[in-house]
């Protein structure tokens, strides 16, 4: 097993509040993570901080071997240059809650969008492996739509099909489907099994505990800002060890 | 309906038609008002103090043209360099740096706080605070005065609305786009300067019209502005309403055409954000 997503001791408080307490992790190349844990348990702080958005007060995080948002000199780290930790952030993808597609740009041009800018594929190429990753994410055809004229699934999926356009290592969602009307919900799933079944590395925070069992190698169980249990969804999940993991699947059942 | 469906009885009556509600007060309301607009403009075409002929007369004497087209340069040029400096201006104050966010908040309240008339004077004298400025010829001329002071006033408003327009767009996105692997420069060009369009482009189009008639205010330094020009007519043939006229006719004119232009870059920066557009 090569680590894809290595976390050691990481820390993080926000205005004297700490939020992440020491959370280790590691996170196997081409398996699929699921994190559940109460709202404010500092899910979404941890995720943020995988891909440097948010900086760690302590800890280190590694993506594929390579120090995230730091360097490493005589047992000091020093934060790396904007355009480094660009380059970083690059390689990693990113789901969100909330979608984010960029308002003014259409299904293509959101795609194409950082592929040409920042990784500088020729614009053809971009396109033609936007097309079939629009194609993959089921909406064909909707190329030339802008985001609000898409119901929310389908502003989650055109969000997956932006990210994947990176080539990420790691694929990272922050409830990709919380925001989303029930009968939405089932097509993002959907996207993210055929990813997770084609080996992508991803992180998932869910609420969905279907989702996790069936499709989660590891299930990790956030509360108060450290890991309070993790393993197979049949041990975490079905028969979890801590009182406050089971507390909480009989409140989210 | 398909025709196994069972019609219900009710749906086979014929619905009756619908009456609006009649408003006689609208009528009243709308006659009265033309009425008194006919009245108006019955005034102002018969009454020969308006002396329609002179306007006619003076309304393309090359004196004029070329005072409108020194307010027309003066316009440009003030907006172009305001809302550059008014760019630069918000980016500092949304750095987060606390020097640069405070030389922005400072300049906006200095140069807003500041009457532009009593700047202009200031600029104007100038070599009474620095006289290496002034000499012989002074360095800084009548135009290049009114040129600093309505850019640094045009700036400090400036500065405002671009900032309003970046805070118009959802931090998500920004968020969306770093994660992505944009650099800030990068994200601030190509995902928030547009969506901030929106924002600015109603704002920054009553700033356009508003400084094409500010810039009437150089006429007390002497520039020959559009309104400067027509003074000077008028002060020697003593045809005052006429070339007032004249000028008022030509404001209109340009900020007519200035409206119609809003119109289409409105509609440009608004796409995607309708459902049907
Ligand atoms: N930028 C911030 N500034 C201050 N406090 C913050 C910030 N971001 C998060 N927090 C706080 O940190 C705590 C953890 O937040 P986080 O968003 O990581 O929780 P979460 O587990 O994702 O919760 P949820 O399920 O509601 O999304 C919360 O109490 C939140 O208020
Ligand atoms: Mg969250």
């Amino acid at each position: 097993m090569t680590v894809a997503v290595a976390v050691t001791d990481l820390h993080k408080s926000f205005g004297g509040t700490p939020v992440l307490r020491g959370v280790d992790l590691s996170v196997a190349r081409g398996s699929v993570t699921c994190v559940i844990g109460p709202s404010g348990s500092g899910k979404s702080t941890l995720l943020r901080c995988l891909n440097h958005l948010e900086k760690p007060d302590h800890g280190e995080i590694e993506v594929d071997g390579v120090l995230v948002g730091y360097r490493r000199h005589r047992g000091k780290l020093y934060e790396l240059k904007e355009k480094v930790i660009a380059g970083q952030r690059a390689s990693i993808g990113m789901v969100f809650q909330g979608f984010h597609l960029f308002g003014h740009l259409t299904v293509l041009e959101n795609v194409i969008e950082a592929p040409v800018g920042v990784l500088g594929v020729p614009r053809g190429e971009a396109v033609e492996s936007a097309a079939a990753l629009i194609a993959r994410v089921g909406l064909a055809g909707r190329e030339g739509a802008y985001p609000r004229q898409l119901s929310g699934g389908q502003q989650q999926r055109v969000a997956i099909a932006r990210a994947l356009a990176m080539r990420p290592k790691v694929m990272l969602f922050d409830e990709p489907t919380s925001a989303l009307d029930p009968e939405l919900v089932g097509e993002v799933l959907e996207v993210m099994k055929d990813l997770a079944a084609d080996g992508m590395t991803m992180i998932v925070v869910t609420h969905e505990i279907g989702f996790a069992r069936s499709v989660a190698d590891t299930v990790v169980f956030l509360d108060e800002g450290s890991v309070v249990e993790s393993g197979p969804p049949g041990v975490v999940l079905d028969a979890p060890r801590h009182v406050r993991t089971r507390e909480f699947l009989a409140r989210v059942r | 309906m398909s025709a196994s469906t069972v019609v219900s009885p009710v749906s086979v009556r014929k619905a009756a038609e619908i009456v609006p509600l009649r408003r006689p007060g609208r009528w009243v309301s709308a006659s009265l008002v033309l009425l008194a607009l006919l009245v108006v403009l019955w005034s102002v075409v018969t009454n020969p103090q308006f002396q329609w002929g002179v306007v006619v007369r003076y309304f393309t004497t090359e004196a004029v043209l070329r005072g409108l087209g020194l307010t027309l340069w003066l316009t440009a040029l003030t907006v172009v360099l305001g809302f550059a400096i008014g760019g630069v201006l918000a980016v500092m104050r949304l750095s987060g740096n606390p020097v640069l966010v405070g030389v922005s908040w400072g300049y906006v309240w200095l140069f807003r706080s500041v009457p532009l008339l009593v700047q202009l004077l200031f600029w104007f004298n100038i070599g009474a605070l620095y006289p290496v400025l002034s000499g012989a010829t002074p360095v800084i001329g009548p135009v290049t005065a009114v040129i600093i002071g309505l850019v640094l006033h045009e700036a400090a408003y400036a500065a405002e609305i671009v900032r309003g327009g970046i805070l118009s767009v959802d931090a998500g996105q920004v968020e969306a786009a770093l994660a992505l692997g944009m650099r800030r420069g990068r994200v601030l060009r190509r995902i928030v300067l547009p969506q901030a369009m929106r924002a600015i482009i109603p704002a920054a189009g009553n700033m356009l019209i508003g400084t094409l008639k500010g810039t009437s205010i150089v006429s007390v330094l002497a520039v020959q502005d559009l309104l400067y020009s027509v003074q000077l007519i008028y002060n020697r043939n003593y045809l005052i309403i006429p070339l007032l006229l004249v000028a008022t006719i030509w404001y209109v004119l340009v900020t007519s055409l200035l409206s119609v232009g809003q119109y289409y870059v409105e509609r440009y920066y608004s796409r995607g954000a309708g459902r049907l557009s």
